[in-house]
């Protein structure tokens, strides 16, 4: 063992030339593997970020019309205890928020103008882990009496009104509440900017007479992938055959079509420049064991095992794959680096935000030293099988 | 005086649809701690007989036993033990690995042997090549050093797991007369010293002359044989 290393490292360091520019044909693979593979996950992240980030996962509602749920306050604390000890369900892929949302479709009036409404009433600390309202506020402050309300900067716009207006909110039925503005939100979404006025649970309650119900609890998870196994779980909680239970993942079938595709033909470019790095090291160490054909001869003739002769050149393939995976490792961060640094829009932010995952690096680095040692597999064949005699006649 | 090594009956064939056959039934024995020459025409046999010894070629038929021990049937592990712990070649292509050093080249068998070099053991290396008289250039590569000093690395490296047995083809055959004349001074005075078993093929007439024993092969048999 420690012979054959030692061997296949002088082989490796006598002719540098050769050693470098096989590490650069790894390195360059696995380069390319570092960046694909961070480019793509960095714009899956971003793109189920920008699509779910702000939107409820798995949402409770009433299946009836009315589509109130009057005993929500012991389904949250059921879900809440019960969902975090579930089997099904480890720490990761937990609830992050939890929150309640008494909402309903209203026209909103100001001057002379009448608007479509989206009617929100949350609790605001829980419904901020969830939208983020703090973050979007854009003018004025959070609502924090009654029939105060936050307002979209494309609604903005459309009624021309500013802060500490009083516009009147009238539900379907007729009745007419008064309401003040405190702050502007942006959510950008054109679609939500335009239609959801925020305010307080109490404040929904009371303009819809819902008493002391709400229309549906909302919530985020960790792990976005897992939420209709958590979806499922939840339903099997709550017992509850009045309520329904939906995830985002049904809802949002096409996108998550687009991110498998993604990630196919991403796993597709790394397994075809992996082949291309192993075809190179087979196709390069074939001819190192010609080129070393006379000293595996003499080491032979002086008594080196067959299994030794073809270590030396398991030995070559792995130092190569290692130093290559380095090279790679360095080559393909420093791309990435390229990347988000000059890759960027006017305002400076970065077009695309790679997603720099540890472990897959570590994997890629593994696969090129592996596949690296595999490619070896041959030459080191044709070196156990190499008879010294052909050597010591042929001079 | 026991024969350390042992031929019998050798017929050496090759080929396999055109066969050409380069021994006849040979048989051939030597004494433990001489020192014989072979010599002979190129094509007569002779190169074929020393690697049929050194267990590198197998014959066709016959027997082979090297200090005592039948070889022509061991497994190719156990022949390369074999001929790591009890033969020293010496080539005419002197045959050192160039990548590495001349005392790492001289200490090679050993760490075939051993995996990793132990003090006594490079000690040993380095008075070797004192003997042949390479203490200055022992950390030279090989490819940095002259025709003549390559060959003496390469006898120094056939002596250091001190084998009963050298085989040496041609190994003057391509060094001026001076270095020939002191290459066979030395192996001389190793066969005295370390009573180890010489069989060199040679052309030199004059060298030949010098051993102890003369065999000379033509056409695959053995023609003369003298002491």
């Amino acid at each position: 063992m420690r012979l054959a290393l030692k061997i296949a490292f002088r082989f490796l360091s006598s002719s540098k030339a050769q050693t470098f520019l096989i590490v650069l044909g790894i390195a360059i693979g696995v380069s390319v593997q570092v960046f694909i593979g961070s480019l793509i996950q960095g714009l899956q992240k971003s793109l189920i970020n920008t699509t779910i980030g702000r939107s409820s996962h798995i949402t409770v509602s009433a299946e009836d019309d009315d589509r109130k749920i009057d005993d929500w306050e012991v389904a949250i604390d059921t879900i809440r205890e019960k969902a975090v000890g579930l089997k099904a369900v480890s720490a990761a892929v937990g609830l992050k928020a939890v929150s309640a949302a008494a909402d309903f479709p209203a026209f909103i009036e100001s001057g002379s103008q009448t608007f479509p409404i989206f009617l929100r009433g949350f609790i605001y600390e829980d419904a901020d882990k969830i939208y983020k309202l703090d973050e979007s506020i854009v003018e004025g402050k959070r609502p924090t009496r009654a029939r105060q309300v936050l307002m979209g900067v494309d609604l903005k716009k459309e009624l021309e009104v500013k802060l500490g207006d009083r516009v009147t909110v009238i539900t379907p039925k007729g009745t007419k509440t008064k309401v003040t503005i405190t702050g502007f939100y942006d959510f950008k979404v054109a679609s939500i900017n335009k239609s959801w006025l925020i305010t307080d649970l109490r404040t929904a309650q009371s303009i819809f007479s819902f008493g002391r119900s709400i229309t549906s609890i909302e919530m985020q998870v960790n792990e976005v992938f897992k939420a209709d196994t958590l979806a499922l779980s939840i339903e099997n909680i709550l017992k509850n055959p009045n309520l329904k239970v939906e995830h985002w993942k049904a809802q949002n079938a096409q996108l998550l079509s687009g991110l498998q595709g993604q990630s196919m033909s991403s796993y597709l470019i790394q397994v075809f420049v992996m082949i291309s790095v192993v075809l190179g090291i087979a196709s390069v160490l074939a001819i190192t064991v010609l080129q070393k054909s006379k000293q595996l001869g003499i080491l032979k003739a002086m008594g080196i095992r067959d299994s030794m002769a073809s270590l030396i050149f398991l030995f070559e393939g792995a130092g190569l794959g290692v130093m290559g995976a380095i090279l790679g490792v360095a080559l393909g961060l420093g791309l990435t680096y390229i990347f988000t640094t000059f890759a960027v829009d006017s305002e400076g932010v970065p077009i695309i935000t790679l997603y720099i995952s540890y472990p897959f690096i570590a994997l890629s680095a593994l696969i090129a030293t592996l596949s690296a040692t595999l490619a070896a597999l041959v030459p080191a064949r044709k070196s156990a099988k190499l008879n010294p005699i052909e050597v010591i006649k042929n001079g | 005086m026991d024969n350390i090594i042992e031929l019998k009956k050798i017929n050496k064939i090759y080929g396999k649809s055109i066969t050409t056959q380069v021994l006849f039934d040979v048989d051939l024995a030597f004494e433990a701690n001489s020192f014989n020459s072979i010599i002979g025409a190129s094509g007569s046999g002779k190169s074929t007989i020393l690697n049929i010894i050194g267990t590198l070629d197998q014959p066709t038929s016959g027997e082979v036993y090297i200090n005592g021990n039948r070889t022509d049937q061991l497994k190719k592990n156990a022949l390369a033990k074999l001929r790591n712990e009890t033969i020293g070649f010496i080539f005419q292509f002197h045959y050192l690995l160039p990548e590495f050093t001349a005392l790492e080249n001289v200490l090679m068998p050993y760490l075939i042997r051993e995996q990793k070099a132990s003090k006594a053991a490079i000690e040993r290396a380095e008075e070797l090549l004192n003997i042949v008289g390479l203490s200055d250039v022992k950390k030279n590569l090989a490819n940095n050093m002259s025709g003549g000093q390559q060959q003496r690395t390469a006898i120094a490296r056939a002596l250091i797991n001190n084998p009963k047995i050298i085989l040496a083809d041609e190994p003057t055959g391509n060094l001026d007369s001076a270095s020939t004349e002191n290459i066979y001074e030395l192996l001389r005075s190793i066969n005295k010293k370390f009573q180890t078993t010489f069989v060199i093929i040679t052309h030199d007439k004059r060298i030949a002359d010098k051993a102890d024993r003369i065999v000379e092969i033509k056409d695959g048999r053995v023609a003369h044989d003298f002491k």
